[in-house]
């Protein structure tokens, strides 16, 4: 089919037939008579969105690049949106300008609700889950949106987060145990050993922390980054995990662990309300006192 | 590194058929921490086309564009002002140490001279510059091991911590200036 309509299509090239005579490929079927158009007096009329007269319009910045134009550079696209039809939350505002404005704008979002962490990305220069971040409702100060800091961006919002989730993997986030648990059933924590994973197992790994340190921006080849080591204290700390040791000396490096110089940004942007300040601080205090 | 540790590498070096060929002086091979590292995203061949991507790929902004927080900025100066710490130190030790040889005046007397003739706000800025930097550094270590105890990481104490540092940074360098 392919094949032959191409065929023809160098036909008509080849025989200069003048457009008007030749067949468009659309119109294989002739149009009956009864499909005539329909006038203007008898169909609604679309009109231009007029901005209403108590509109709250407020400005967005956003950071694009398309990887079909892999020469161009990056750049600040500005969108205008009144906020008294937007939902409150970033994400709203970025799924409104997708739908009704800019069908090209590229973001990963999935649950609206912050547990999921696909909406990671930098907010008026802080990281946090669109989702869970309100617009400002001041419409005199404009908003920016970028990606997350210092990522390979694939398009527009979306990072390559390829390295962190490697790094993920590199800790072996599970349980490690070579000995059945005693009652053959189920390996029983006490509350209190149950209590030291609060604060660490909420970690829904969106990068925020990572990719709002410092550190990480400079050696995220080496260095594993605040959500990593945060996911690693939490299987080092778990009473039920065989494999301590181990854990801790794949740390016990210049790199992996020690690349944290206690700057705390990760921290202050957890989303989650989460510490990974804390539990890296908790890693080097059992490496350091043992 | 212990003793015994720097004894078995000079060992090994000797062994070594490069041992001796090679200048590798022991200072310095000891001061180097061996990183059991090793990138991760360089180890498997499935990343060549990773890597290919990366080539095309921007590099997203980052310090220019993250909000200026207490938490960062202190950090960054804390290494800043550890430099020009170490800097000053070790410039004006070995100038001490080739005074005698080179035929400076770097004694306290003739220090103390030559400052004394200064004008007063470039003895008030020299001193400034001198002062503020080591109190921060020196201040702001000490806030580094409260933390390596795990003490005061909330986000609040944080914040809090960070502005008792300046307020005493600044006291102290002013009193170091103009009292001392």
């Amino acid at each position: 089919m392919a094949s032959t309509r191409a065929l023809a299509r160098l036909a008509t090239r080849r025989t200069a037939v003048p457009a008007v005579w030749t067949r468009s490929f659309a119109s294989v079927e002739p149009a009956s008579p009864s499909r005539s158009t329909i006038s203007e007096t008898k169909t609604s009329t679309v009109k231009e969105p007029a901005p209403q007269k108590d509109a709250k319009i407020k400005t967005f910045h956003v950071y694009r690049w398309n990887p079909d134009e892999p020469t161009s550079k990056p750049r600040m696209q500005s969108y205008t949106l009144d906020l008294n039809k937007t939902g409150p939350m970033m994400l709203d505002a970025l799924i409104r300008i997708k739908n009704e404005t800019d069908p090209t704008l590229t973001f990963r979002r999935s649950c609206r609700e912050g547990i999921c962490g696909s909406c990671a990305m930098n907010i008026d220069g802080v990281n946090t889950l669109a989702c869970l971040c309100r617009i400002p409702t001041d419409t005199t100060k404009e908003s920016r949106i970028y990606p997350l800091p210092h990522t390979y961006v694939v398009k527009d919002l979306v990072p390559d987060l390829t390295n962190f989730y490697k790094q993920y993997r590199s800790i072996k986030p599970y349980l490690q145990r070579d000995t059945p648990p005693p009652d053959g059933r189920e390996n029983r924590q006490s509350k209190a050993e149950r209590k030291k994973l609060d604060g660490l197992y909420e970690c829904i790994l969106c990068a925020c922390c990572s990719t709002s340190c410092p550190s990480y921006w400079w050696n995220q080849e080496e260095y594993l980054g605040p959500a990593v080591l945060l996911q690693s204290y939490r299987w080092i700390a778990d009473s039920r995990d065989e494999r301590t040791a181990e854990r801790k000396d794949a740390l016990n490096n210049s790199m992996s662990l020690y690349r944290c110089h206690t700057i705390m940004n990760c921290s202050r942007t957890c989303p989650k309300g989460l510490n990974p300040g804390l539990a890296i601080a908790e890693i080097k205090k059992s490496m350091a006192f043992t | 590194m212990s003793a015994p540790r720097a004894f078995n590498l000079a060992l090994r070096r000797l062994a070594s058929p490069a041992g001796l060929t090679k200048f590798s002086p022991a200072g310095r091979l000891m001061q180097q921490r061996f990183a059991a590292t090793t990138s991760i995203a360089e180890k498997d061949a499935v990343n060549s086309i990773l890597a290919k991507q990366r080539l095309n790929r921007p590099v997203s902004p980052h310090l220019t564009i993250y909000k200026p927080q207490m938490t960062w900025l202190m950090s960054g100066l804390t290494r800043i002002t550890g430099l020009i710490v170490a800097t000053g130190f070790y410039v004006f030790g070995l100038s001490y140490l080739a005074a005698p040889t080179l035929g400076w005046h770097l004694e306290t007397p003739s220090l103390v001279a030559a400052v004394a003739a200064w004008p007063v706000v470039v003895k008030v800025t020299a001193k400034l510059a001198i002062a503020v930097p080591f109190f921060y550094h020196s201040i702001n270590g000490v806030r580094h091991l409260v933390w390596d105890f795990g003490k005061g990481m909330t986000n609040q104490a944080v914040v809090r911590g960070g502005w008792v540092v300046i307020a005493l940074t600044a006291a102290s360098s002013l009193w170091a200036t103009f009292l001392a």
